[in-house]
């Protein structure tokens, strides 16, 4: 699929970067102000969209190709899942098992920040994915010889 | 009681959409359209009069203000389950009209195969 | 007043949505509910899910355009029969019942302003001091209710895993 115009090539050239820092400051802060991983996740699959609808499909796929998302997804899951079983390490499933920090510092709550910045990796990779299949889709037998538009 | 019922007419609205539309891509709207809804109303239980979200901005804080956390935390993750569930019906609607060649629900029952 | 002015507005917006003939008019009245929604939620205390079903309707509507852009001519139209009329009926008599029903229903919790919030005042007080996070909705969700969160991953993967199966042609993915 092809890209835009040069104006909208041009904006987007210079919001993607913050978009992409902003959403990365949402995940990792989730536990002292409103996000956490799934607004973050969201926010930055919509950045990467963003550069498959302004550039096309070839550039999008230079940065995060189309089985690298997939393999982002499972990672994700798995090192929640990880991070689950880790806490039989002193008890019980599930126990919040690292040091908690002092309040309202970064590395502070234990297994939180990790399993926020694990679901924020899957969602965002997930959401990419099933876009870019949804954009590259293309149609044949009947809708073709009825003589749509694909 | 007068937003619970008014958030149970846009369930109504959504169920119509739903049972009664032969569009296809009007029936995905009408589910979406009871997505909304049923957050809504279970987002709505937990309301407090005057109340302030619950989040410590400093660590005295009194928070005898705050509004019930569980309904929020409880709808933070179906919001994105059902965009997930959307991301699914889109993709089965254009493998449906791929094989139909239409969107309407009455030809892809009597044409076969 | 103003959380019951949205509720009237979005009821609008979905009427509009579902009844319109133009489907490109039909989706952008969805967006306008799901703005309202997030308006609702960040009065109601809760910025968080506002954040989330901004960003979420927004991805739901680039989706959705997919579908419209398929046909030039994007409408169908059936005359009035006979079923139809009986539908319709039928659709407004089970509407009253809902109604009637959901709100001998709804007398039974707690007014509207004044919730219970037995176990939420006790994580409330728990909370803060045994994780040292402010946020008290992502202390629930990720160490009070952990596993909850661990069924929904598990949920969207299986999701989108079925949409990517739906969409595969046969042999190489994006040929």
């Amino acid at each position: 699929m092809t890209g835009m115009t040069l104006i909208v090539k041009t904006i987007v050239r210079l919001l993607t970067g913050f978009i992409f820092v902003f959403s990365v400051s949402i995940v990792f802060y989730g536990h002292i102000t409103p996000g956490g991983g799934f607004a973050g996740g969201v926010m930055l699959a919509c950045g990467l969209i963003l550069v498959l609808l302004a550039f096309g499909k070839e550039e999008a796929v230079r940065i995060v190709k189309e089985t690298a998302a997939g393999v982002f997804d499972s990672v994700g899951a798995l090192a929640f899942l990880v991070i689950a079983l880790l806490g039989f390490v002193s008890g019980r499933f599930f126990l919040n098992f690292l040091p908690k920090g002092e309040e309202f510092h970064l590395f502070s709550g234990g297994t939180l920040l990790w399993i926020n910045i694990a679901i924020g990796i899957k969602v965002s990779a997930a959401l990419f994915a099933v876009y870019v299949a949804l954009a590259v889709f293309r149609m044949s037998g009947k809708a073709r010889e009825n003589g749509e538009r694909s | 009681m007068l937003a619970y019922i008014l958030a149970s007419v846009i369930l109504l609205v959504g169920i119509y959409g739903v049972v009664a539309k032969k569009n296809l891509i009007k029936i995905v709207v009408g589910l979406l359209i009871v997505d909304y809804a049923t957050n809504l109303i279970l987002v709505l239980i937990g309301y407090r009069q005057d109340g302030i979200a619950p989040i410590f901005t400093s660590p005295r804080e009194d928070p005898s203000r705050f509004v019930d956390p569980i309904p929020q935390a409880l709808i933070l993750t179906s919001i994105v389950i059902g965009l997930s569930i959307i991301a699914l019906m889109i993709a089965i609607a254009l493998r449906l009209y791929e094989k139909y060649g239409s969107f309407d629900v009455l030809d892809i029952r009597r044409l076969k195969g | 007043m103003i959380i019951l002015g949205l509720l009237v507005f979005m009821i609008v917006g979905s009427i509009i949505a579902i009844e319109t003939r133009d489907l490109l008019s039909s989706v952008i009245a969805v967006g306008a509910v799901g703005l309202g929604l997030a308006v609702v939620f960040l009065l109601v205390g809760a910025p968080d899910l506002a954040i989330v079903q901004v960003v979420v309707e927004g991805l739901a509507l680039a989706m959705l355009l997919r579908l419209v852009v398929v046909r030039e001519d994007v409408t169908i139209t059936h005359g009035y029969t006979i079923e139809g009329v009986f539908a319709a009926a039928c659709g407004l008599i089970f509407a009253g019942v809902f109604i009637v029903i959901a709100a001998i229903a709804f007398r039974e919790i707690p007014p509207f302003g004044q919730p219970q919030m037995r176990i939420g005042q006790e994580l409330i007080r728990r909370g803060f001091v045994e994780t040292h996070a402010p946020n008290i909705v992502t202390d629930i969700i990720l160490d009070y209710r952990g596993y909850d969160t661990l069924g929904e991953a598990t949920i969207i993967f299986t999701a989108i895993l079925g949409a990517l199966a739906i969409l595969r042609r046969k042999g190489k993915v994006g040929t």
